[in-house]
């Protein structure tokens, strides 16, 4: 078997009565780009904020390279209120629910499903703040330049990184002012920029045209070879998702319903059915 | 590439800094010392280094944080304790109805920094609780703080340390400044601006680190700083404490500008004041509040001052009487919140550099234009 990055056990995440992810588990394994689809308000950002710790699941666990990192079971209100499976399973395991930074600093980096760039900042201060987290630097030495060989060496780093983005050109430029393309190819880069392992992308093709959206997909492959990193996914962008991954996972109303290779998957009648359903709703 | 750009401006803002001290100095030399304009200009950059610890958490973490004279109060009390003489102390002259128990005394430069370091300390322990929740709380706990605070200062079970409502004098003040090992006195507005030039100095430079960054990321947005791996509550907490550290130090020096100091003039309207001066010079630029403060001080305390005088007379009315001042004072604040809603400013900074190449190019234009043609 193949190294596992990201195992989700039994993630239920309910928002008091509404259950938005309901008893999902899915693998992630080393190099693999693994995508994470389902209709609109399936709960497939609500499962990365329950992977990244934006979000204490209510039930279940979250590993990484084979190191529980959340955990949690219904407790408090949530005993009485709890409508998921499994509500005894990890009642043995210790709570952990880590804050964000906890997470990104073991080595998971994400975008956002609306870009959240910093937005007085350039294309090159982007990049260079997210280095922070692994500078050495204190408070100290940092305000009064004596660390200046490690910010000398972040800021090469960052020039290094956005030139294999193709980025450099912009580097002068807010953040904000760049064509949305760009502003979704950025994100990528600064979430690379703090090193890491797991890259969770949330709709990167959202508002790409095909062409941008197939460019986008070579991207991606390339970032995989490159830096090393295995990917997860969201995508509504099918032929992006049937092309370039290599699992798909499928849930619906917060469940899953299908899993495996994209040709299993594209003929998986319940696939077809809850995505046929979404088009009924829409027309 | 930008490095040696930086180099250059960082020549350039030296080059300033200089020849404003030596303007200083010279002022000092000749206009006598009683002129309105050294206090003006003492205030004033006391004030520049509190609205610029203030811009530092509001401005550029985006705390707001109305704490302002609380941690200014602890400050001026800490260095006029500190620095009053033993004999004073003892004596009735200024504790009088109360034995003061702080029995010794300290210099003029640790104690400032002491002064600092007792407001930081409170800092840390109000950010403890608070800085772990959503923003809007930090607001409301630091009011009610500095509300607190200036009470307990004025309570009586405590007067053997703050003589209680009573003011505090005799403590050294700027007529004790000195040269270095000699007794030959310091220019004393030059003084002022030295200390609050260094303590500026000091937060650019850590607004320029990559510290600074992710206080400006978590400005910015919040929730994707932390997904960088910025931890919201150590950098929340850094930024508090370090702000309220310099606000010490401007109440240490306003304590020492004022040769009397007492818990009753830090109201909430002096915190607002210093707000009002960080929104007028730009949320989020060191030079804005700097500039705002100056325009500030000297509109509030001289510019203005003819228009309390009621034997001034226009068109005959005599509407000019005291507090006519604070109502033109109120209309110029509503049109610069109009016309410049970003504050003088912005979030730009003074850059001398800029204008020195903005000179350097006006000269060369004409021929580009013709060559244009
Ligand atoms: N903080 C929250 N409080 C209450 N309900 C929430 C919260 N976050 C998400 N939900 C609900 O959970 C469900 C799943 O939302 P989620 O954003 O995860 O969907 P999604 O699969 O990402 O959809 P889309 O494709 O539109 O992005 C929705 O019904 C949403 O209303
Ligand atoms: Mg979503």
């Amino acid at each position: 078997m193949s190294d596992n990055v990201l195992r989700l056990s039994d993630i239920t995440m309910q928002f008091g009565g509404v259950v938005a992810v309901d008893n999902l588990s899915l693998e992630v394994n080393e190099g693999q780009i693994v995508a994470l689809i389902g209709p609109n308000g399936a709960g497939k950002t609500t499962a990365f904020n329950c992977i990244t710790g934006v979000y204490e699941p209510t039930n279940g666990q979250v590993s990484f390279y084979d190191k529980v990192i959340v955990s949690n079971y219904p407790h408090g209100k949530m005993k009485k209120l709890y409508k998921g499976s499994n509500a005894d399973k990890y009642v043995h395991e210790k709570i952990l629910n880590p804050t964000p930074d906890k997470i990104t600093r073991k080595g998971i980096a994400r975008t956002f499903q609306n870009i959240r760039l910093w937005k007085s900042m350039t294309v090159f201060e982007n990049v260079l703040t997210a280095k922070h987290l692994h500078a050495k630097q204190n408070i100290f030495t940092s305000t009064f330049r004596i660390s200046h060989a490690e910010e000398r060496r972040m800021r090469e780093e960052t020039a290094l990184l956005l030139e294999e983005q193709d980025l450099l050109r912009f580097r002068d430029e807010l953040a904000t002012s760049l064509p949305y393309g760009l502003q979704r190819r950025l994100e990528i880069a600064r979430a690379l920029a703090t090193s890491p392992k797991l890259l969770l992308l949330d709709e990167p093709a959202a508002g790409m045209n095909p062409q941008e959206t197939q460019e986008l997909g070579e991207f991606i492959v390339q970032i995989r070879e490159k830096y090393g990193v295995t990917i997860l996914m969201i995508e509504h962008h099918m032929d992006l998702v049937m092309q370039f991954s290599d699992q798909i996972y499928v849930i619906d109303f917060g469940e899953l319903i299908s899993h495996g290779t994209p040709a299993v998957v594209q003929a998986d009648q319940r696939v077809i059915d809850a995505y046929l359903g979404v088009v009924e709703e829409d027309a | 590439m930008t490095e040696k750009k930086d180099k250059k401006e960082v020549l350039y803002s030296l080059i300033g800094i200089a020849v404003l001290l030596i303007v200083i100095i010279i002022l000092e030399k000749t206009i006598p010392s009683t002129s309105i304009l050294f206090s003006v200009l003492k205030k004033g950059a006391i004030y520049s280094l509190a609205a610029v610890s203030m811009n530092l958490l509001n401005g550029f973490t985006g705390l707001f944080s109305l704490g302002q004279a609380g941690f200014m109060l602890i400050g001026a009390y800490a260095y006029a304790i500190l620095t009053m003489p033993v004999t004073i102390k003892l004596s009735d002259s200024v504790y009088k109805y109360y034995d003061c128990i702080v029995g010794f005394q300290l210099g003029l430069i640790p104690s400032m920094i002491i002064a600092g370091l007792i407001a930081a300390l409170f800092a840390f322990l109000i950010g403890l609780p608070v800085l772990r929740l959503k923003s809007d709380y930090l607001a409301i706990a630091t009011l009610g703080f500095a509300e607190i605070i200036r009470a307990i200062f004025q309570w009586d079970t405590i007067g053997p340390l703050t003589n209680g409502a009573n003011v505090l004098r005799k403590y050294l003040d700027l007529t004790d400044v000195t040269l270095p090992f000699s007794n030959i006195p310091f220019p004393p507005t030059l003084f002022i601006f030295i200390v609050a030039g260094i303590c500026i100095a000091i937060i650019k430079m850590l607004i320029d680190s990559s510290y600074g960054r992710a206080f400006k990321a978590i400005r910015d947005d919040e929730i994707a700083a932390e997904a960088m791996g910025i931890g919201l509550f150590k950098h929340k907490e850094m930024s508090f404490i370090i702000s309220s550290f310099f606000a010490g130090i401007s109440g240490a020096l306003l304590s020492m500008y004022q040769y009397t100091v007492q818990a009753s003039q830090f109201k909430t309207a002096m915190t607002y004041e210093i707000l009002l001066i960080v929104v007028i010079g730009g949320i989020g630029s060191i030079s804005g509040s700097c500039i705002g403060s100056f325009l500030f001080i000297a509109c509030n305390e001289w510019w203005l001052r003819f228009l309390d005088e009621s034997s001034n007379n226009i068109l005959g009315l005599n509407i000019m009487r005291s507090g006519f001042r604070k109502v033109v004072f109120s209309i110029i604040i509503m049109i610069i919140v109009l016309f410049f809603s970003k504050g003088i400013m912005g979030e730009k900074e003074i850059s001398i550099k800029r204008m020195v190449d903005r000179l350097r190019r006006k000269k060369p234009k004409p021929a580009v234009e013709e060559g244009a043609k």
